[in-house]
């Protein structure tokens, strides 16, 4: 009734190998795009963008970036947290040593920095596979925060050994720094996810996203039949480095503005988008979305609910989050172990044949 | 001899030390991944868990006073009797195999069959519900444990070794409580291997970690063996969280020793008891050597990475770790 493909006739190959080839996913898609593009800008204050839809165009790149990577190319990464830092870190290189270079650059060169990286510790993934490779990969994320901790240059010698974002523009408009209105700073962040997403699924379903697929699901019967692991694996490292790096130059430059490396970039923050792409649905894109947007809603729901309306202290409450976070997964795991992005085709199918179920 | 030589040798003793508290950490793990395959992230929050629990106990703390008092605007906070060591310990084991019981009715049973990686994600999902029950269960704040091991540098050796060097060297320093560790991680070892050689329970655990299927056929619950390994894993990450409560009070870094843990198991190998000691004492003595001699130079703080670059490096020429078993793969 409300979705279906009656009457969605596909005349030209063009029309057969669109990214959304059901005309109601289009639709729906377009809309999307409407509002947030055309709409949200216009209401948005400044608790609404920084509390809920900053961190969740943010997370959501990163969520899109190790989805490639776990989801796409099974190689687990704990590295998450490291390789944000790396492009928070080159973001502010970058803005400090060329101010005069518009901040799109800033944030698309800080995501090939990135890349460079995460290929470079990506190359253990040739000889590691599964536990071993996600163990190793926190040699990264460990490497990386002591690094930008200990070495003063990454931090212009500061005397608190921070790094906080100078106030940059685009086209006259104030993005970055404390005095950034709250619809720049949205609007910035949208088109970086808009376009990260429009990549990642045009890649996912192209030869490239192909190859990965075929390494997750049998690396060494992939590498039979042609595929070339090496090439495979540190492509995916390097596009999910890449799409990770710009979401920690965000995350530094236009959502927090001031960074200190360990506490913002730490573990948990690998942990963090691990869970957003475990619970969204590996290996979906709409499931980073999901996932970014559930995680990133929880504490603040939570909030509400335990410390405005039931009154209780605030660290039971932030407790209490560790636990409902925890018992989530698990529950997610034993009950649909694909997350909600599997949720949502159940309820396409059921939609599909909505009310006349047989 | 020169002072230099021997402080080196100071630095190994006291690695060596180190590497056996996480060895112990490491052991916990290695059972889990030999008898189901399953790849146990919260062994580090079990340890935590364990000695808050073990705190909570001995000094006779109301669980989830905290809510209670919210809830209901109450003030208690004690039962107002303090339990002994040794009783408190016996009761602690007693939560720890209730919580292995709950582990697997709860969440392994219907994990059976899972990809690895999705065993792998739900412990990590294990450990942050553990380590929020243990916060709302015990309060966050860190506490003091004490039962009765002793602490501080051994003036024994200190004085026996005093007089190898020259004037500026005043001996030996070594934590007594470490040598305790190392004593009671060796009982351990032995404990373990007795166990699984010559018990039924021990081989029925052995059969499992070799075929589930091939010991389900020959009579051998597979739900009681997961029960017990999780249990003995309980009970190791007791001690642990004993030993390392002891150093360093009971608090939430406690459960980062998983953290450490994990090199020591790609070191050693998952699957391998004598791999997880000598990881353990690799690691152990490689960190506090590199932040001895290297250290200085880059800036400090290098035992964050140092054992999982030096693990890294070790697998990229033999992915199995040292005593794994060697991984074969078909189509």
């Amino acid at each position: 009734m409300f979705y279906r493909e009656a009457g969605d006739f596909k005349t030209s190959y063009e029309q057969d190998s669109q990214t959304f080839p059901i005309k109601f996913d289009r639709f729906r898609y377009y809309a999307v795009l409407a509002i947030a593009f055309l709409v949200v800008p216009f209401v948005i204050n400044d608790y609404w963008a920084n509390a809920i839809l900053l961190p969740f165009l943010i997370y959501a790149i990163a969520a899109i970036g190790l989805n490639i990577l776990v989801g796409y190319a099974g190689q687990v990464s704990l590295g998450t947290g490291g390789f944000m830092a790396v492009g928070a870190y080159a973001c502010y290189k970058f803005m400090t040593m060329m101010p005069e270079v518009s901040m799109f650059v800033h944030v698309l060169l800080a995501g090939g920095m990135t890349a460079i990286v995460c290929v470079v510790f990506g190359l253990p993934s040739l000889r590691i596979k599964g536990f071993y490779l996600a163990v190793a990969t926190l040699a990264a994320q460990f490497f990386l925060v002591w690094l930008f901790n200990r070495v003063p240059w990454f931090y212009n010698y500061s005397a608190s050994g921070q790094i906080s974002a100078p106030e940059r523009d685009v086209f006259g408009i104030l993005i970055t720094g404390p005095n950034a209105p709250a619809w720049a700073t949205y609007m910035f962040s949208l088109i970086f996810l808009t376009l990260c997403a429009l990549v990642a699924r045009n890649l996912t379903r192209g030869t490239i996203g192909r190859s990965w697929m075929a390494i997750r699901d049998m690396d060494i019967a992939a590498e039979i039949i042609g595929v070339n692991p090496l090439k495979a694996k540190l492509t995916a490292f390097a596009v999910s480095g890449f799409f990770i790096g710009i979401s920690g130059a965000l995350f530094f430059s236009v959502y927090l503005g001031a960074v200190e490396v360990g506490e913002a970039f730490g573990i948990t923050k690998s942990f963090l988008v691990l869970f957003m792409v475990i619970i969204g649905g590996l290996g979906s894109i709409f499931g980073s979305f999901a996932g970014a947007a559930f995680l990133v809603l929880l504490p603040v729901v939570l909030k509400v609910v335990g410390v405005d309306v039931l009154g209780w202290p605030t660290d039971i409450v932030a407790h209490f989050q560790l636990v409902i976070v925890g018992a989530l997964i698990i529950v997610f795991l034993i009950v649909e172990p694909h997350g909600l992005a599997q949720l949502w085709r159940v309820a396409k199918e059921k939609l599909r044949l909505w009310p006349f179920p047989h | 001899m020169p002072d230099q030589f021997l402080f080196a040798t100071e630095v190994f003793i006291n690695g060596l030390m180190a590497g056996v508290l996480y060895a112990l950490v490491a052991l916990g793990f290695v059972l889990i991944y030999k008898a189901s395959g399953i790849f146990n992230y919260a062994q580090g929050v079990m340890a935590l868990f364990a000695a808050m629990t073990l705190v909570g106990i001995m000094n006779g703390q109301v669980p989830f006073s905290h809510i209670i008092n919210a809830v209901f605007g109450t003030e208690i906070h004690h039962f107002g009797w303090h339990v002994p060591a040794f009783l408190a310990i016996i009761l602690t084991v007693g939560v720890m195999v209730g919580f292995a019981w709950l582990v697997q009715r709860l969440v392994m049973r219907h994990l059976v069959g899972q990809e690895p990686i999705i065993l792998f994600m739900a412990t990590i999902g294990l450990a942050y519900f553990l380590e929020g029950v243990s916060d709302l269960m015990w309060g966050s704040e860190i506490k003091k444990l004490d039962v009765g091991l002793p602490q501080g540098g051994s003036f024994w050796i200190e004085d026996m070794t005093a007089g190898l060097g020259s004037d500026n060297f005043y001996g030996f320093f070594i934590d007594n409580l470490d040598m305790v560790a190392t004593v009671v991680a060796a009982l351990l070892v032995v404990g373990l291997v007795l166990f699984s050689q010559y018990t039924k329970q021990g081989r029925a655990m052995r059969a499992v970690a070799d075929d589930h299927q091939a010991a389900l056929s020959v009579g051998i619950s597979l739900n009681f063996i997961w029960v017990l390994v999780w249990s003995v894993a309980g009970f190791v990450a007791l001690v642990a969280g004993i030993m390392w409560g002891t150093k360093s009070g009971v608090q939430f870094s406690l459960s980062l020793i998983a953290l450490k843990a994990l090199p020591v198991l790609m070191l050693g190998g998952f699957t391998s008891i004598p791999g997880a000691i000598v990881g353990g004492l690799i690691i152990g003595v490689g960190e506090k050597m590199f932040e001895f001699w290297i250290g200085p130079l880059v800036g400090g703080a290098t035992e964050n990475w140092f054992a999982y670059v030096l693990a890294l490096l070790f697998l990229v020429f033999r992915p199995q770790g040292l005593f794994g078993e060697k991984i074969i793969e078909r189509v």
